[in-house]
């Protein structure tokens, strides 16, 4: 299906309330499986960051002044999915939250190009200015990760073993 | 059975029940006239059956129709049969063992086809010639076994308008056959008059009910429908192809729907399929189908979904001899499920009893959420019989399935209930969805691996087959005394007619033919062996299965004896008169 | 009036087990929101499924579910639709209990043609007993049950269907889950039996695999309702390459013959004399 562009501010600002909506799912459904996992330090960041993610969502809402939430099902992203998504596959059940932390950075990056993208892109003025409003959040949400990411060193070699084979269920 | 005299002497006395076999090959028509036979022992009133025996071959093999007409119901063949009347002898001797003759019987060959065999001759039996196929050249389009209908009807003295009915009703789609055959017909009765023997039968006794002329396996099709069957996934496999045959248009007229499956697996599975999504359904095969469904049947035990499996027994093990019946695959219906799988097992006891106990088993695995295994045999599947009108259950009989309300607060489709059945939610019914699992589950459906769990589910399944009412059918208890009779199956006809005779011989025994084999019923059979000292258990297979079943789970009182004989080897009611004899006097 | 109901209307409460990392959870996403673009609702939707981590799907739904026993999910998926014509039916599993115990259902289930849809959820791997070669792993690939690899050619899953009747056939790869939701709608609503055979990687077995989303090709494919043509393709298939195949004009499966739906009593007349 073809991308196609946002040429108001009300249909822009729906991709970034789209972006925030399936971004915090991810994180819920990752904390999820990491819970599963028995690996809470990194199931409660994620149900963090899907808070967080939630509070965007909401905050894009309010702005906006609406009551309903817009439409995006006709929305397709370049990528296969959002630009602040984790992939499914970049999960492991023994990672630590540096992992997850790092994963929570390259999505507020990718969020942040996308918007910059957009910024500089041939739209009319009023959306290139809340897309560079919006890069400039991300930008914010980029230090704030950063910041969070120092409490934690990057793990030895070694953090993804385990002495027990895989067990089977059925 | 009487003697006869000469002909031209007063005329014979009469029989109240005679046995003609017509036996020939390649194209003889050998079966077409039997069938002829029996449909006119029928017009004329009388009760009969038609077994079938043929060579490997597909088509132009030898062949031999076995027909036995009555004036009582007739459930089983008699110990021999009166007339041997053969198109030709090619390896008609191969039924030897099937068609036993005696001094009293008549041989009918034509002496342009060589002598009957000596397997034949060595009984005794007279032997008359009729120019067969030089008769039938001399008529028209006239066909040798056409002939041999004609003589035979006349032996046994069936009225001219009843063999003419049915010869009309068989060549119906071919009128052109209609007067060639008519014509042979009476000239075969003209040649009766020249035979040293006859067998005239007494007048039948008026009819009290409606006749019917069917198959084991039509009347199991029927039982299935009546009693809600309305989705059959099918594989064929002899004996049991013309139950699925039957099934298929029978369906489409009452709303329901056959579908050719690619094997067994996939036909249980579509069966189980079809009873989730709350269509009544069923499957019929024979012995190594019913082994490849037993997972699929243990995945219906496990996530409770109702399912009928009709198993038409062969001789076994393996291929065994697929035309043939026997009594085998009693330990593979009671134990062949992995794991500790209870499950409803029944057995028809005759052609009648085809469709009650077919229709019975699809209201118990309805209302009990089970599988149900129902033993019919290639005797009672492929045997035509003139019944009377058959017993069905009550309209009202069973609860059906019990179906969960929509939107029923906090449901649980596993909920461990006082008699163990836990309403079952139909796809399409809001609020109540589900996923059915063969994996142990909670009460909830989810799976688990917990003990508790298990065990609870383990007796809750047990539960709801233990406590459910089985009623008087679980068997038929007949006569008194201290000696007992146990059987099952197509054995009941067999040892009735037995044991009938040995009641003139002064020997009295209860009979228990068994229709519930599954769940267990100790309490009913005690009851039903109050005061039994000696007890025999008469069965078609070579290792005893009932026999041992009964010893495995039952406290038998008494002195126990196990008299069995494997398939095609059939026992014939002189069998069991002797036997009995023998064992009641030890 | 009820309103819209949303991908996570047609999610259960039970978390999945699979593995974090693991390609299935991008069919649930896929498989939830596909249901609810297409406006149907639960309880009219049947997931049936065989055995394998790929077959624990039915239950992380919030339809009716089915999970049979290895092999068989498409005979009881069938025999379902057939008796409830009404219900979508969808069927899952793997690339085991499809391609090899299933394999004979698969054939027949494509020549039969009824209406439903097959998604297989290939990782080719038997993952669940723990990582033998299924029929679509790599001829060489090293494992305890077949060292050095089994020799075997890969069985190609879409040609098959190809050639057995299949009416809609497609590959897809669930690192695009929305990409994936479109082409499950697809193939609901195309009539007959459609297949999607979607690569879904698995990351203990086959860590390696965490490398197709760099390989997978999309829109690499792009649909006809010619055979001939959809054949051809096939020849210069990379395993990667994604899109819909083929999207035909057989008329699905219907049962054949005049029907009625007369009282049973009506029978007893092929019976009485």
């Amino acid at each position: 299906m073809k991308r196609k562009l946002p040429r108001t501010v009300q249909e822009f600002m729906a991709y970034a309330w789209a972006m925030e909506v399936e971004a915090a799912e991810r994180y819920a459904e990752l904390a999820d499986q990491m819970n599963t996992h028995h690996n809470r330090e990194v199931s409660e960041l994620f149900a963090k960051l899907a808070r967080i993610e939630g509070k965007h969502r909401d905050q894009i809402m309010a702005q906006m002044g609406w009551t309903r939430a817009p439409d995006t099902s006709s929305f397709r992203w370049e990528t296969p999915e959002g630009p602040e998504t984790t992939d499914y596959s970049e999960l492991h059940y023994l990672m630590q939250p540096y992992h997850a932390l790092k994963l929570a950075e390259h999505n507020e990056r990718r969020a942040a190009e996308f918007f910059e993208r957009f910024a500089a892109a041939n739209l009319p003025a009023d959306v290139r200015a809340a897309a560079a409003e919006m890069a400039e959040d991300e930008r914010e949400h980029v230090r704030l990760i950063e910041d969070w990411l120092a409490r934690y060193p990057e793990p030895e070699a070694g953090w993804d073993e385990d002495p027990d084979p895989p067990a089977v269920a059925d | 059975m009487q003697q006869t005299e000469s002909p031209g002497a007063a005329p014979p006395p009469r029989h109240t029940s005679v046995s003609i076999a017509l036996a020939g090959s390649g194209g003889a028509g050998v079966m077409t006239a039997g069938n002829m036979l029996l449909e006119a022992a029928a017009h004329a009133g009388y009760y009969a059956l038609m077994t079938r025996s043929s060579g490997p071959q597909i088509r132009g093999g030898e062949a031999a129709a076995m027909i036995r007409i009555s004036c009582r119901p007739a459930e089983c063949m008699d110990d021999h049969f009166d007339v041997l009347a053969a198109v030709d002898w090619e390896n008609v001797h191969r039924f030897g063992a099937e068609i036993p003759l005696g001094p009293t019987s008549l041989i009918v060959g034509d002496p342009d086809q060589g002598e009957p065999h000596e397997v034949f001759t060595r009984t005794g039996a007279a032997l008359a010639q009729v120019a067969l196929k030089k008769m039938a050249k001399g008529i028209p389009d006239g066909r040798p076994n056409m002939l041999l209908l004609g003589l035979v009807a006349a032996l046994v003295g069936l009225p001219d308008e009843a063999v003419t009915r049915a010869v009309e009703k068989s060549l119906a789609k071919r009128p052109a056959a209609l007067v060639p055959s008519l014509a042979a017909v009476a000239a075969g009765r003209e040649a009766a008059r020249t035979m040293p023997r006859a067998f005239p039968l007494q007048p039948p006794p008026p009819a009290a009910t409606q006749r019917w002329l069917l198959t084991g396996n039509e009347a199991a099709g029927y039982g299935a429908i009546k009693g809600g069957v309305r989705f059959v996934a099918a594989y064929p496999i002899t004996p049991a192809t013309e139950l699925l045959e039957w099934m298929s248009p029978a369906l489409a007229e009452v709303g329901g729907t056959l579908v050719q499956a690619e094997d067994e697996l996939a036909s249980i599975n579509m069966a189980i399929g079809g009873s989730y999504g709350g269509v009544p359904a069923l499957t019929a095969t024979s012995g190594p189908g019913l082994a490849l469904m037993v997972e699929s049947l243990g995945l219906a035990v496990a996530s409770e979904t109702p399912i009928v499996v009709v198993d038409v027994m062969r001789v076994g093990p393996s291929t065994g001899i697929p035309t043939k019946s026997e009594q085998g695959d009693l330990n593979i219906a009671l134990y062949g499920l992995h794991g500790d799988a209870p499950h409803l097992v029944l057995a028809p006891n005759s052609v009648a009893d085809c469709l009650r106990t077919t229709q019975w088993a699809v209201r118990l695995a309805e209302s009990l959420q089970s599988p149900a295994i129902v033993l019919s045999d290639q005797f009672f599947g492929q045997t035509r019989a003139v019944i009377d009108r058959p017993a069905e259950l009550a309209a009202d009989a069973g609860a059906g399935r019990v179906v969960a309300e929509p939107n029923a607060a906090g449901y649980k489709r596993y909920a461990v209930t006082t008699n163990g059945v836990s309403p079952m939610a139909i796809p399409g019914t809001a609020g109540v969805t589900y996923t059915a699992d063969g994996l142990e589950h909670g009460e909830r459906g989810t799976p688990s691996s917990q003990g508790t769990d298990h065990l609870a589910q383990l007796d809750k399944r047990r539960r709801k087959l233990e406590l459910a009412d089985y009623g008087t059918l679980w068997a038929d208890v007949e006569g008194d005394g201290d000696l007992a009779i146990i059987t099952f199956g197509s054995c009941t006809g067999i040892v009735r007619e037995g044991l009938a005779r040995a009641h003139a011989d002064g020997v009295k025994a209860r009979l228990v033919s068994m229709r519930l084999l599954a769940p267990a019923q100790p309490a009913r059979l005690a009851a039903a062996l109050e005061g039994v000292r000696k007890i025999i258990v008469i069965e078609q297979n070579h290792t005893g299965q009932l026999f041992r079943h009964l010893r495995a789970e039952y406290d038998l009182p008494g002195k126990l004896t196990s008299l069995h004989r494997p398939g095609a080897m059939q026992f014939n009611p002189g069998d069991i008169h002797r036997h009995l004899i023998e064992w009641s006097r030890t | 009036m009820t309103e819209a109901l949303t991908h996570t209307d047609f999610k259960s409460d039970i978390k999945p087990v699979w593995c974090p990392g693991c390609g299935d959870f991008g069919v649930v996403n896929a498989l939830t929101k596909a249901l609810a673009k297409m406006e149907l609702r639960p309880e009219n939707v049947a997931v049936v499924s065989g055995i394998g981590c790929s077959s624990r799907i039915p239950a992380y739904t919030s339809c009716y579910g089915f999970h049979g026993v290895h092999g068989r999910a498409l005979a009881a998926g069938t025999g379902l639709k057939i008796a409830r014509p009404d219900l979508t039916v969808i069927v899952t599993g793997g690339d085991g209990d499809g391609y090899s115990i299933g394999g004979n259902h698969f054939l027949h289930a494509c020549r039969r043609n009824v209406d439903m849809t097959y998604i297989v959820m290939d990782n080719r791997v038997y993952g669940m007993t723990k990582g033998q070669p299924s029929p679509t792993t790599e001829p060489d690939w090293d494992s305890k049950l077949s060292p050095d690899g089994t020799g075997l050619r890969e069985f190609h899953p879409m040609v098959i269907a190809l050639s057995s009747g299949a009416n809609f056939i497609a590959r897809a790869f669930t690192g695009d889950p929305n990409g994936l939701a479109d082409v499950i709608v697809q193939a609901v609503r195309h009539p007959g039996f459609s297949f999607v055979e979607v690569l879904s990687p698995c990351v203990t077995f086959r860590p390696e695999q965490r490398d197709w989303k760099k390989i997978v090709k999309p829109d690499a494919i792009k649909p006809t309702s010619d055979i001939a043509r959809a054949a051809r393709r096939m020849l210069r298939d990379t395993g990667f390459d994604l899109g819909v195949l083929y999207a035909g004009n057989r008329k699905p499966y219907a049962p054949r013959g005049e029907r009625a739906n007369r009282d049973a009593s009506v029978l007893e007349a092929r019976f009485t004399l």
